[in-house]
């Protein structure tokens, strides 16, 4: 027990449980199959692009990529344009969300290593650029995805739903890449300290390019999925999950300090963050009260998580 | 020359200004007057005033995600509550203030990551936002009207007061003694610490400042656009940290300069006016927006070479 309470992950599970618990309170447990199955979907796209910002953060103080929703949106709106509603294109569209991906990421990373700017500042200016992109290439049209595409994205499998699973494996491919790759130890090393890592002969810049790399390429993802699961882009579609990415990645007891990750938190995060939202609903507060109570919880998760570990 | 430019860093941002408002004249002259300057930047007022907040907090090498979401619920208090009654409203303010020095405090006592929790503050100053004003309305009082828009002989109000804002900030931060003890926190904390400081209070300092320069951007804003709405300046916080860095500001070691950071929101403003003179599509606005960031970071990288080796890292 001690263990597990001991694991910052769980705190962000807990929180998700008690707002699931809390709602089923108010319905008198009606309806917890449907909630489950809503926060798995919806909680599925803020878990992929919180997977990558969880990467980038774990490199350590400074590094967080803003440019998450501008992908998002840029992969969404262009890999629906390529597919143009014909079927049989989905994965012609999904190569092109992730050479979006790739594009944005090393374009980043460019800037980054390159002109030497902090990543905020680089991801912040290039996402500008990737907006535009998006705006230029959309002219509000709303192409639609082909059928099977919208099929697979807001369909089910053994009751799962197919964007959940899609999350959970990309969460264990990550999870595995981290504790058990080489590449995974490099990263937590290049985190905890880029100038010892580098002395001890870990290739840093390849660590962090790859980083910057695979964050773009989980938002590029995360962009087509949700534009399929909704019937098309949008232009704001990417807008929440700025702040939603980081949110998840801190409620779920990764150090924002850097240098140490933890995917299952990000899942919890992304549950809770769904759950809260409609628990409130169900409680019938108001817009304003609302967040006013969400950002309260957030500080309070972060407060508890961070007073409870133990500190080095 | 590069020397020239090291040596003095304000001399970039303040050239990039120089250079970006020579291009604007020329290709709209009708620009180069009272009326035209006032209009150029009229807006920059309340994003200077957003700027210096944000520089506040960088100066304690925190970052704020929040000043957007702050500076909308000051401008929503200004248009209801200050208008309708002004003592409550000055209270309100003031408790706004108040409320940023406890969260320094916070943040400093328990250690906590600035970034995440003034994330989790964004929720709550847009939720009460929201609660004050729940749709776009209210009314700026008169006499701030009047001051936002008075035309002052010889040189436009957005001139002066931007001029006036950098002058406060550079004594408050520059010249001042606790400024410097300030800027000395973002240095190095544990050494401020040891000469007798207590770092709590001055990191409340820091950010009752930053709320106080907030809350001044929400009223200046109100001045001018005489409404508010719960959402009126979320853009802030993005273009606040653009500006800071612009200015020559740094994310780390205290270094930052408050004209400089009003040098970078008057750049900022200017890029949006030179762009729409360009006749450039609005699809490209934005994004030659960043693109002008990212350019004028270029320069400074060409004259102001660093020797920091791990590139990038702040």
């Amino acid at each position: 027990m001690s263990t597990l309470v001991s694991r910052p992950w769980i705190w962000s599970w807990l929180a998700a449980g008690g707002a699931f618990l809390l709602t089923m309170l108010l319905t008198d447990g009606r309806g917890a199959g449907e909630l489950a199955y809503a926060a798995l979907s919806f909680g599925a796209f803020a878990a992929i692009v919180g997977l990558g910002q969880m990467m980038v953060i774990t490199l350590g103080p400074g590094n967080v990529d803003l440019s998450i929703p501008a992908v998002m949106t840029l992969s969404g709106t262009l890999a629906l344009k390529a597919m143009g509603s014909v079927p049989g294109t989905e994965l012609w569209g999904l190569g092109v969300a992730v050479a979006v991906g790739l594009g944005a990421g090393g374009a980043n990373f460019a800037l980054i290593y390159l002109l030497r700017l902090p990543p905020i500042i680089a991801t912040l200016a290039a996402s500008l650029v990737y907006q535009s992109v998006a705006i230029w290439s959309n002219r509000g049209l709303r192409v639609r995805p082909p059928e099977a595409l919208a099929d697979f994205a807001t369909g089910r499998a053994l009751g799962i739903p197919n964007v959940a699973l899609v999350g959970l494996v990309l969460a264990v491919v990550i999870w595995v890449a981290l504790e058990r790759s080489i590449w995974g130890r490099w990263l937590l090393a290049s985190g905890q300290n880029m100038r010892a890592a580098r002395l001890a002969g870990v290739p840093v810049q390849m660590v962090r390019a790859v980083t910057y790399l695979a964050v773009s390429v989980l938002a590029a993802v995360a962009g087509y999925l949700l534009a399929s699961f909704s019937g098309g882009a949008s232009l704001n579609m990417g807008q929440e999950y700025l702040l939603m990415s980081i949110a998840v990645v801190v409620i779920g007891g990764t150090s924002i300090a850097g240098g140490n990750s933890n995917v299952p938190g990000v899942w919890g995060g992304a549950l809770f963050m769904f759950l809260v939202v409609s628990m409130l609903n169900s409680y019938g507060f108001g817009a304003g009260v609302r967040l006013v109570l969400t950002g309260s919880i957030i500080i309070g998760i972060v407060i508890v998580a961070s007073t409870r570990r133990a500190r080095p | 020359m590069r020397r020239l430019f090291s040596k003095y860093r304000i001399l970039l941002p303040l050239v990039s200004l120089a250079l970006l408002l020579v291009a604007t004249f020329y290709m709209q002259p009708r620009t180069m007057s009272y009326f035209g300057v006032n209009l150029l930047f009229n807006l920059a007022v309340p994003i200077a005033l957003a700027t210096i907040a944000q520089m506040c907090i960088m100066m304690v090498e925190d970052i704020d995600l929040s000043v957007g979401a702050f500076v909308s619920l000051a401008a929503c208090v200004t248009a209801t509550l200050l208008n309708d009654q002004p003592a409550l409203g000055v209270a309100v303010l003031a408790s706004l203030v108040a409320a940023y020095a406890v969260m320094g405090a916070v943040i400093h006592r328990l250690e906590l990551p600035a970034i995440v929790v003034t994330l989790g503050m964004s929720f709550v100053w847009g939720g009460l936002a929201l609660f004050i004003l729940p749709t776009p309305g209210g009314a700026s009082p008169g006499w701030l009207r009047s001051l936002m828009t008075s035309t002052p002989p010889m040189v436009p109000m957005a001139v002066v007061a931007s001029v006036v804002i950098a002058a406060v900030a550079h004594l408050l931060i520059i010249r001042s003694g606790i400024g410097t003890v300030l800027r000395g926190v973002g240095g190095n904390a544990r050494s401020v610490a040891r000469a007798g400081w207590p770092v709590i209070r001055l990191k409340a300092l820091a950010y009752g400042l930053a709320g106080l320069f907030g809350v001044l951007a929400g009223m200046a804003l109100v001045g001018l656009t005489t409404s508010a709405d719960a959402n009126i300046a979320l853009r802030y916080t993005l273009l606040s940290i653009a500006g800071v860095i612009l200015g020559g500001g740094e994310f780390t070691g205290g270094k930052i300069s408050p004209v400089g950071a009003v040098i970078g929101a008057l750049t900022l403003t200017l890029a949006a006016s030179f762009l729409s003179f360009l006749r450039l599509s609005p699809d490209w606005q934005i994004g030659a927006q960043g693109a002008i960031l990212i350019i004028v970071l270029m320069a400074r990288l060409l004259f102001t070479r660093r020797n920091t080796r791990d590139g990038g890292g702040i």
